[in-house]
């Protein structure tokens, strides 16, 4: 098959990368801007052989997802800041059973009600400790339709490896906004299956993991599993009272992502090269960015732009490094400071300053241009 | 100001006063906000309107920065019911006794994720007015599927019609054994008034649900909004009811329909709108066996009483 080229918007693009990551199972609520998605599932799904079911709300979405990955489906739902919050608890529960799944979060600006139909990125941190307890979790963020196309396969493959639902952060603007889609050939998509179990019934330890992940045995596959949010041992059976089970299985939920992390970074720098001071940041936010580090590098300011496409986990080790190279840090987020707050913890609280927009619209590039002649003469 | 003493025989013996101000935001020939005139005409000044995610929460914006002329408490897609009882109780703690909390909320937010607030709080006997405006989608999200989306419509989540039935939330209501239940559409603007009326005179949980056809919605002409509610009366897709106390009366037309007038062809209603145009032959049939079961059933209930 040749590659095609489409025209789509950001929540085309992820469906229709979903689709080619073998999602086959989408359980959806209708929120703005998130539901072109979920109306795009529901024409393509039943096409290809997959399933659609519009929920009574986003917990039942979240816990349909979650059952479908169990009966052996690719699942996916997509949502936005109040669907999200509600999902919750069922993300948590996903995390502690290990289930292999995609939620899509196209960002609105919040709190509460906010801005239905416009802009956010203020779900940076709710994505990362939305849902109770100790766990990890993997985070996206496309900055154009071509991303949300890329990134939602990579989701589902992170997914299966990883065995954790991954959340692509998309934000509104990306989401609604139309642009050239290339589709490469099939054979040229790397797509990832859940590891299955090698071992008879018998032998089978659901929870059991020599590199960090389990196999996954799904309904029908011959294998009794039971699976609970209750702490369980590697049989995966309830030994809710036993702080030893407790901290071997919490200790694995969380490193099987810290310990792979440098696996899982995924950034772009632009003009890196010799810059003294870096733009931080992501989604549409990096767009304007982009034209702003073109701006000051016209102006004669040493000047990049360092994206995050993965955004948890948190690149860390890559930031402690840059702190002896880099002169200061101007985050750009459409938020009061939340990844502002991640690099300030690994470059120091002098290094790292702010640009933040409440929600509702994006950065203009002069204003970005503006911070960072501010910022560079030490203003 | 009521006028004609307070008998209400037209339109124009409702009330003078206006609680819906001039200059709204919701779409020419919004049922919704037709329906919310007349019941705030009924219900009174000393109203404070519960609303969660729904057209109702958008529309109400413009005027000079709102268009409703009573206090309105915003809340969460699936909880205004449970709100609705965090009100009453402070009113009772306070001894407010004139004041009524209504939940004005749409079929996405009673239906689906409302449904669990709504059945809490008539079970634990809320002293609230529950009111569902029915246009059978989600229409302030662009028209996706809700549970009362009707067998065989098009919606942007059905795009080959929908397949399955919708529930009667009416009927699971009237399951918590609360003292009154009404049902209503905006075709009938006396009876809608008369239904407000005695559910304000009521106290403990009230649930009245209007039929709201929507024009962008359901695919038909703005100007048509009445006529398609009359409609579904008429052609017996809309049923008009009452129970007060458990005891199920019928109003109206639909009443008239038990007593014998014949309901008009069910197609007349759904050749008007662009949400039923892809329907086959059999799609139509289909309809037709499952209004005859429901007017079946509706018989019996009426002949079992007569």
């Amino acid at each position: 098959m040749k590659k095609q080229i489409k025209f789509y918007s950001g929540n085309i693009a992820a469906a229709e990368g979903a689709l080619v990551a073998g999602c086959r199972f989408f359980a959806g609520y209708p929120i703005t801007p998130s539901s072109e998605i979920a109306e795009h599932m529901a024409l393509r799904l039943p096409q290809v052989g997959g399933v659609f079911i519009q929920m009574e709300d986003e917990l039942a979405s979240m816990a349909a997802i979650l059952g479908a990955s169990w009966g052996g489906a690719k699942s996916m739902t997509a949502t936005s800041g109040p669907g999200f919050s509600l999902m919750q608890e069922n993300i948590g529960l996903g995390a502690m059973t290990e289930t292999p799944c995609v939620v899509i979060n196209v960002q609105r600006a919040g709190p509460s009600t906010g801005m239905p139909t416009l802009v956010g990125q203020a779900d940076i941190m709710q994505a990362r400790w939305g849902s109770h307890g100790d766990y990890e979790i993997i985070a996206l963020s496309p900055f154009s339709p071509q991303e949300c196309f890329d990134l939602t396969i990579k989701a589902f493959n992170l997914a299966e490896e990883y065995r954790v639902p991954v959340i692509v952060l998309m934000d509104e603007s990306v989401g609604h906004m139309f642009e050239k889609v290339v589709i490469p050939p099939k054979d040229k998509i790397k797509i990832v299956e859940r590891k299955k179990p090698t071992v008879p019934p018998e032998k089978y330890m659901p929870y059991k993991a020599e590199d960090f992940v389990p196999e996954m045995a799904c309904a029908g596959e011959g294998y009794n599993v039971h699976v609970t949010g209750l702490t369980h041992d590697e049989k995966g059976y309830p030994q809710a009272t036993d702080p030893e089970v407790q901290d071997r299985l919490v200790r694995r939920l969380c490193d099987k992502i810290r310990k792979n992390e440098k696996k899982l970074r995924d950034i772009e720098e632009y003009e890196m090269d010799d810059a003294e001071v870096a733009i931080v940041s992501f989604g549409i936010s990096a767009r304007s960015s982009k034209a702003a580090v073109r701006l000051a590098r016209q102006r004669g300011y040493k000047v990049g732009l360092i994206r995050l496409k993965t955004i948890w986990p948190f690149p860390d080790e890559y930031f402690e490094k840059l702190a002896d190279e880099i002169k200061k840090f101007v985050v750009v987020e459409i938020n009061y400071g939340q990844i502002k707050l991640e690099v300030e913890r690994n470059v120091g609280r002098d290094k790292t300053f702010l640009l933040p927009k409440m929600g509702g619209e994006i950065h203009k590039p002069d204003e970005i241009y503006r911070k960072i002649k501010e910022v560079y003469n030490g203003n | 100001m009521v006028p004609n003493g307070g008998e209400i025989m037209a339109i124009k013996d409702l009330p003078m006063d206006e609680y819906i101000l001039k200059g709204h935001a919701a779409c020419p020939g919004c049922p919704a906000t037709i329906a919310l005139r007349i019941t705030l005409k009924a219900l009174g000044k000393k109203t404070i309107l519960i609303v969660p995610a729904c057209c109702s929460a958008v529309i109400q914006a413009l005027h000079p920065h709102t268009a409703f002329n009573v206090p309105t408490l915003n809340i969460a897609f699936e909880a205004s019911a449970a709100a609705a009882s965090g009100v009453a109780a402070a009113l009772k703690m306070l001894e407010k006794k004139d004041v009524l909390p209504v939940v004005w909320a749409g079929d996405g937010g009673s239906y689906d994720i409302g449904l669990q607030a709504l059945s809490g709080a008539l079970e634990r006997g809320t002293d609230f007015i529950y009111i569902c405006y029915n246009n059978q989608m989600y229409s302030n999200t662009g028209i996706q599927r809700s549970g009362a989306t009707p067998y065989g419509a098009w919606t942007t989540t059905t795009w080959t019609g929908k397949k399955e039935r919708q529930k009667e939330l009416a009927e699971i209501v009237m399951a918590h054994h609360i003292p009154y239940v009404a049902t209503a559409t905006i075709a009938y603007p006396e009876d809608l008034y008369e239904k407000m009326k005695k559910a304000k005179e009521m106290k403990g949980p009230r649930y009245i649900e209007i039929l709201s056809p929507c024009p962008p919605g359901w695919r038909f002409d703005m100007s048509k909004t009445v006529e398609m509610s009359k409609l579904a009366v008429e052609t017996g897709a809309w049923v008009l009811y009452e129970v007060i106390n458990g005891e199920l009366k019928f109003t109206g037309y639909s009443k008239r329909i038990l007593e014998g007038k014949e309901r008009k062809p069910i197609e007349e209603w759904l050749k008007m709108q662009g949400r039923f145009r892809h329907l086959k032959p059999e799609d139509i049939e289909k309809i037709k066996q499952q209004l005859d079961e429901k007017w079946q059933h509706y018989k019996k209930i009426y002949g079992g009483k007569e």
